[in-house]
């Protein structure tokens, strides 16, 4: 089984770096580009094959360690 | 009195740190992270700068997990001492020992230079050595120490007066210039609720010995050291 995690600031958290990178493609000449906010993404392979099991352990996994839940969300899929 | 300086892959200030407190009159020890339990009669705990498992994730997050934190989480929760040095402030939020997070500076540079910061209470057992809105001259070097925490906590850091340093000109005046990495309310430093924990981004310890430049860092380990004493 495996699972993508993506993790992302939430609304109204100051992200300098996606200012930057906005900032990088406008300069680039890249048409059309809005709003820039970074995030990460974690591709995780699962051992079980259970699929309460695999939601229960990529939540544990958010919630303890993925994502600092002061500033940022999380959203799993698992394939 | 008796100080663990933590140390984790990657921390580099655990030197620094340990002579500023040698300095100051304390027993020092350095502990190891993967350690289950700190030395007996630890008094203090200090988790030092650097740059733990090289900022992976995000800074301090795998070392604010490591095993060694149970063993500070507990000590901290007996009311025992804890200090935590830029890397160190990172790892006490990562932990949950501190609210807030330390987000990248504003301006997106690592900065490093000379800052002053007012001393915001002088009845801790980190600052007793101060008086109340001091300029104290110390140094900082880091690129995620814009402290950053939801209006909630935010109010509350400061209705509880656990804003224990910020930012500030040489005459104590908290300005937005003297506030380079955009921390909220030019906060350099905070207390836990009950006043035993302290997480600051400047280094006290760059600033001992007047052959580097000045001493004003003394005044913290001082007052450890001193405050250690009177309870005992």
């Amino acid at each position: 089984m495996k699972a993508r995690v993506t993790v992302t600031l939430k609304n109204g958290v100051l992200d300098p770096q996606g200012k930057a990178i906005e900032g990088a493609l406008k300069s680039l000449g890249v048409e059309g580009i809005g709003n820039v906010r970074q995030g990460k993404v974690f591709d995780i392979e699962l051992e079980t094959q259970d699929q309460d099991q695999a939601e229960a352990a990529l939540k544990a996994a958010c919630e303890k360690l993925l994502a600092n839940t002061v500033i940022e969300n999380y959203r799993v899929e698992i394939a | 009195m008796k100080s663990a300086v933590i140390v984790f892959p990657g921390s580099n200030r655990e030197g620094d740190v340990a002579r500023a407190l040698a300095q100051a009159g304390s027993k020092v020890e350095k502990v190891w992270h993967a350690e289950t339990e700190l030395p007996s009669g630890t008094d203090l705990v200090v988790l030092p700068g650097g740059f733990s498992y090289g900022d992976y994730l995000r800074c301090g997050a795998i070392a604010g997990r490591a095993t060694v934190m149970d063993a500070v989480r507990a000590h901290a929760a007996r009311g025992g001492l804890v200090l935590g040095i830029c890397n160190g402030f990172q790892i006490l939020c990562e932990s949950g020992l501190l609210p807030g997070i330390l987000m990248r500076n504003a301006n997106l540079k690592f900065i490093c230079h000379r800052q002053f910061l007012r001393v915001e209470r002088t009845d801790t057992a980190f600052t007793r050595a101060y008086d109340k809105g001091q300029a104290i001259d110390v140094c900082v070097a880091h690129g995620e120490g814009n402290y950053t925490a939801d209006a909630e906590t935010l109010n509350r850091l400061e209705g509880e007066g656990l804003v224990a340093f910020r930012y500030s000109d040489e005459r104590g005046q908290v300005t937005t210039n003297a506030n380079r990495n955009g921390s909220m309310n030019s906060i350099a430093g905070i207390y836990s609720e009950t006043l035993n924990v302290l997480g600051m981004m400047p280094h006290p310890e760059n600033l001992i010995e007047d052959l580097i430049g000045g001493t004003d860092g003394r005044g913290l380990f001082d007052s450890l050291v001193s405050s250690v004493a009177r309870a005992a």
